[in-house]
């Protein structure tokens, strides 16, 4: 092999590479944080809905999950301003990322929703809690504890799979590194260091929600 | 000049998923093949044989598919093989294919209760042997609707092979909607397509879990 290995080019640009990756994190923790929102309403409009809201939960959570995320965010870019709301890549990538991850998030969080024992739901309405309070103050926090660890790796899944909206130009880490490979031809040399710094966003994601879990939840361990 | 929305685009569209379910198949099978091999290593007798395909694990599943495929892509070329990019997305994926069933399958394998791994093993079996005859069979009953919910997922990932150049069914929409102009009828025929390869597969493997997960456990 007569190929030399050039890492110079690539660290040259490592702030804009870093501005990529904040990017990333900034993309991926707001789609987290809504895209549990969306999964917590729609759980509880499957499991507590009137049918036609169960029904529609049900084709949006099996439409997603079942079609690849880059033609949802193709549908999402160069579909929705055909119907007169622009949105510029960041954004697009976002309300794909979040529609995306909410579908996945909302079968968790009604697999947690079931594990809660029904007599504990009884006894909150019989002590003349209303049902939203019932749901709120009794259901949800047990439930997502259950299913922490399920959710948390779909969220890590989901900063993984950010890096698709690159297919849009949005200028994530993924959008940077293409840019950075037109300019300077070290294909190789730039994606692995642009793979390497992915694997430490996804170890770093790991133990922040690991560290959320502690603050969060651990209190409740205690109590028993 | 804008080309209109015929049925011969339909019918590219429909072609190209030919490429889409070839894809597919080539990846199952090698994933298959290293995922068995993975799953064998982390469960492996030897602690640097488990500890090595913990880390192949962590590593295909701690970093994004495209960046796979593109490492593939552009790395192959580096050692002086041109590979084109149906080779180089059915490398990626069977690599990453491996890792996921690689984990699945391990899960499979230690769900098998204890007795079985002592019993085979006082009655004196050859790890081949015990293997084969007692422990794979059963984690096979166990794999198979985690393994058909797999396929779901490698089905949506070949369309990443669009990135790199290959013209399967993602990249045959591009195609066809730079030159309609139609995004959301092309894009919504080709999600279309997409749920009705993957949608029956996640019925069956819910199908199967409810099945097996109420007989064997």
């Amino acid at each position: 092999m007569t190929y030399v290995f050039q890492f110079g080019e690539v660290f040259n640009a490592w702030p804009e590479l870093l501005m990529g990756a904040l990017l990333t994190i900034r993309l991926s923790a707001m789609a987290m944080v809504l895209g549990l929102i969306v999964a917590i309403a729609c759980a509880l409009g499957k499991t507590a809905g009137p049918r036609p809201v169960r029904w529609l939960v049900d084709v949006y959570v099996e439409v997603i999950r079942n079609t690849p995320f880059l033609v949802q965010i193709f549908l999402i870019f160069f579909g929705l301003p055909r119907m007169g709301l622009r949105l510029d890549a960041n954004e697009a990538a976002l309300l794909a990322m979040v529609v995306n991850v909410g579908a996945y998030a909302t079968e968790i969080v009604r697999a947690g929703i079931e594990t809660i024992h029904k007599g504990q739901i009884e006894a909150g309405l019989a002590l003349g809690l209303k049902p939203l309070q019932v749901f709120k103050n009794i259901v949800i926090f047990p439930a997502l504890k259950a299913i922490y660890p399920a959710l948390t790796s779909q969220f890590i899944l989901l900063m993984l799979t950010s890096s698709v909206v690159s297919a849009i130009s949005a200028e994530e880490l993924t959008a940077i590194a293409n840019n950075l490979q037109a300019q300077t031809f070290r294909s190789f040399e730039i994606y692995i260091v642009v793979t390497a710094m992915y694997l430490a966003m996804s170890l770093m994601f790991a133990a922040a929600f690991e560290l959320i879990y502690r603050v969060v939840f651990a209190r409740s361990d205690a109590a028993r | 000049m804008i080309r209109q929305f015929t049925s011969a685009e339909f019918m590219f569209l429909l072609m190209a998923v030919r490429w889409t379910l070839l894809l597919s198949a080539i990846a199952f099978v090698g994933g298959a093949l290293g995922g068995v091999l993975v799953a064998l290593a982390r469960t492996a007798p030897y602690a640097w044989l488990r500890a090595t395909a913990g880390t192949y694990i962590q590593i295909f599943q701690g970093t994004p598919l495209l960046m796979q495929l593109f490492l593939v892509f552009f790395g192959a070329n580096l050692f002086g093989a041109a590979v084109d990019p149906l080779t180089a997305a059915a490398i990626g994926l069977t690599l990453n294919g491996a890792a996921f069933l690689g984990e699945i399958w391990r899960g499979c394998i230690q769900a098998i209760p204890k007795g079985q791994w002592e019993a085979s093993t006082a009655l004196g079996l050859h790890y081949v042997t015990r293997m084969k005859e007692i422990i794979l069979p059963q984690a096979a009953k166990i794999a198979v609707a985690p393994t058909v919910g797999f396929l779901v997922l490698l089905v949506k990932s070949t369309s990443l092979a669009s990135i790199i150049g290959f013209v399967e069914l993602t990249r045959a929409g591009q195609i066809v909607n730079n030159a309609t102009f139609r995004p959301f009828l092309v894009f919504g025929i080709v999600a279309a397509i997409y749920f009705v390869l993957c949608w029956p597969l996640s019925l069956y493997s819910r199908h199967l879990e409810k099945k097996f997960g109420t007989v064997s456990r």
